[in-house]
């Protein structure tokens, strides 16, 4: 559906957008996932024909973005980073004018503006001005907008971003119940984001192509190994963690210990074993048979995060030990 | 065709939403009305001191009243054209809404001319309150109305030419008050240029009091309709429209 292909985009003295290649197929989820500044926002202004790229070629749809602009945009429904309101108008007088200038016909306007007011639960605020809205009946103005004309295409920049947490989750939501319909590119600086809606990543640093994989790839990518954690309390109300520390290590697949937290009597430990050895029975073992209580034991996948900062070239989180090979 | 009435209506409303339009409409009237008024009292003071003084020499309304009128009409132009366009699109820009209108599908140009009609049929509603002045000087005496609609049409065309600059001006900028400075600063410019052809021969000076809108309007306050200074305007107004296109084409490739 969209195909990108060496596109750059130079600015007098920076390059925003430095030579990115990615496809996404038809009905997709895709996170454009990066840093502030990393270029996400270039690289969207450049699909929906806002911006022209310096060089590389862009389509949507089968069609160039910049031969063929009008076939583009009618295809692409864009959320800017600031939904584009104007506050003076009403909602349905906004969305009507919006499916207009997308190209609906009187006829349809009604209807179209009725389905997305109720898709976008924001039919109770049909009537009020726009710029009297919150910032969330505003976002989700904004993806009505998107919307309204049915594009193929979604291309929303930042859709949750400044809304509360429960506005968050309804946004995710409905983005999620949109996929069906069109194929969305997200972008986002959040990364719990990308892994509960996206089906595919696209990582992007410095306007550079960091990553570009599934979800459950890329995190399967960054550690080889699989780890635990444990909480471990001594019964007598102090505990020993370089004794605990000992006696895991010496279970059977485990391949290291590191001692994460200790106060009084309880201790937490990163158990790590070796990739494809089922370690936890036997360490719940070693703890209780050694006259310790287990307090708690859980896995500890490791979470996107790590990974973007793996990626994205920030050690000092992620685990400088595990290094990941990921193709430019 | 289409695109370019849809902009057009929303500019429209945008107008209408908000209290711009109302206080033009409120300030221009009064103003105009002020202008009206001096010049009947004028008039009238005139046409008495001649017949008391036993001269008797027919006094024109056309001459006394609507050419002066024209011509005042001109110079409050210049005022609030500034404040119908500033806004076009420096508040798009301000807003983000300009991302909206580039990316739908719908040409510059469209949108371009769509948002100086609105500002071309906002002026319009604003001389409606001058022929309510002139409709006056119908009832009570009986001017010549062929020279006050070729006056019109002047006014028509130099509001047109001057908000065409006013929407290539306010496509430069996300500053509202940037845009109607210099705005007002053009259209002045525009206006006294002519003056230099009052001392001055040389062929510079010629240049000066052509390019001149004042130059342009005399024949219309005339009531004369000129074909070479509705060429005038009508390129103007193309050039205003034309650089506007540029600007948001320059825009796309700056930003």
């Amino acid at each position: 559906m969209i195909k990108v292909t060496q596109l750059t985009k130079r600015y007098a003295r920076t390059t925003a957008v430095d030579q990115i290649s990615f496809e996404v197929e038809k009905g997709q989820i895709v996170g454009f996932l990066g840093p502030n500044g990393a270029g996400k926002t270039t690289t969207m202004r450049m699909l929906t024909c806002f911006l022209p790229p310096t060089s590389g070629t862009a389509t949507v749809a089968g069609f160039d973005v910049l031969d063929q602009p009008l076939h583009v945009k009618r295809r692409i429904g864009y959320l800017p980073e600031t939904p584009p309101i104007y506050p003076e108008m009403a909602t349905s007088e906004y969305l009507e004018f919006v499916g207009k200038l997308k190209g609906l016909s009187g006829a349809d306007v009604a209807k179209r503006v009725d389905y997305v007011c109720g898709r976008c639960a924001i039919a109770d605020v049909k009537s009020k001005l726009l710029g009297k809205l919150s910032k969330g009946y505003r976002q989700r103005v904004g993806l009505a907008q998107a919307i309204i004309h049915n594009p193929d295409v979604l291309i929303l920049d930042e859709p949750t971003a400044g809304l509360d947490p429960k506005q968050i989750i309804e946004t995710r939501d409905l983005i999620k119940d949109l996929a069906g319909e069109h194929t969305i590119i997200l972008s986002t600086h959040i990364l719990p984001e990308v892994e509960q809606t996206c089906q595919q990543v696209i990582i992007i640093d410095k306007g550079k192509l960091v990553a570009t994989d599934s979800v459950r790839n890329l995190r399967a990518r960054a550690r080889g190994a699989e780890s635990v954690l444990v909480e471990v309390a001594g019964r007598d109300g102090r505990i020993e963690p370089a004794l605990v520390q000992h006696k895991l290590e010496q279970v059977a697949g485990v391949n290291r210990v590191l001692c994460k937290e200790h106060v009084d009597s309880r201790a937490v430990f990163e158990v790590e074993s070796h990739k494809g050895s089922f370690v936890r029975g036997d360490v719940a073992r070693a703890i209780v048979q050694s006259g310790w209580d287990l307090n708690e034991l859980r896995p500890a996948a490791m979470s996107l995060e790590e990974v973007f900062l793996q990626l994205t070239g920030n050690e000092n989180v992620g685990q400088p030990e595990t290094p990941v090979e990921v193709q430019a | 065709m289409r695109n370019v009435w849809i902009i057009c209506r929303k500019e429209l409303g945008s107008y209408f939403a908000s209290p711009v339009a109302y206080i033009l409409l409120i300030m221009f009237g009064l103003i105009f009305g002020f202008f009206f008024w001096n010049a009947l009292g004028a008039f009238v003071f005139e046409s008495i001191q001649s017949q008391m003084s036993g001269r008797s020499f027919p006094m024109n309304v056309n001459e006394w009243i609507i050419r002066p009128l024209l011509s005042n009409l001109t110079v409050i132009n210049l005022f609030f054209i500034p404040l119908i366009t500033m806004r076009l699109f420096a508040e798009e820009k301000r807003n983000g809404t300009i991302e909206l209108l580039a990316t739908s599908p719908i040409r510059d140009i469209e949108v371009i001319i769509g948002k100086w009609l609105a500002s071309v049929v906002l002026y319009g509603c604003l001389l409606l309150f001058t022929a309510l002045d002139f409709a006056f000087l119908f009832k009570y005496g009986s001017p010549d109305w062929k020279p006050l609609l070729v006056g019109y049409l002047g006014v028509f065309l130099l509001a047109g030419s001057l908000l065409a600059l006013g929407t290539f001006v306010s496509s430069l900028t996300k500053n509202q008050i940037i845009a109607g400075a210099v705005t007002f600063a053009i259209c002045l410019l525009l206006y006294v240029f002519g003056w230099v052809s009052g001392y001055e021969t040389a062929s510079w000076a010629k240049v000066f009091s052509y390019i001149s809108v004042a130059t342009h309007m005399e024949s219309f306050e005339k009531g004369v309709l000129d074909s070479k200074d509705a060429i005038y305007f009508l390129t103007l107004i193309f050039l205003g429209l034309f650089f506007s296109a540029r600007s948001l084409e320059s825009l796309r490739w700056r930003s």
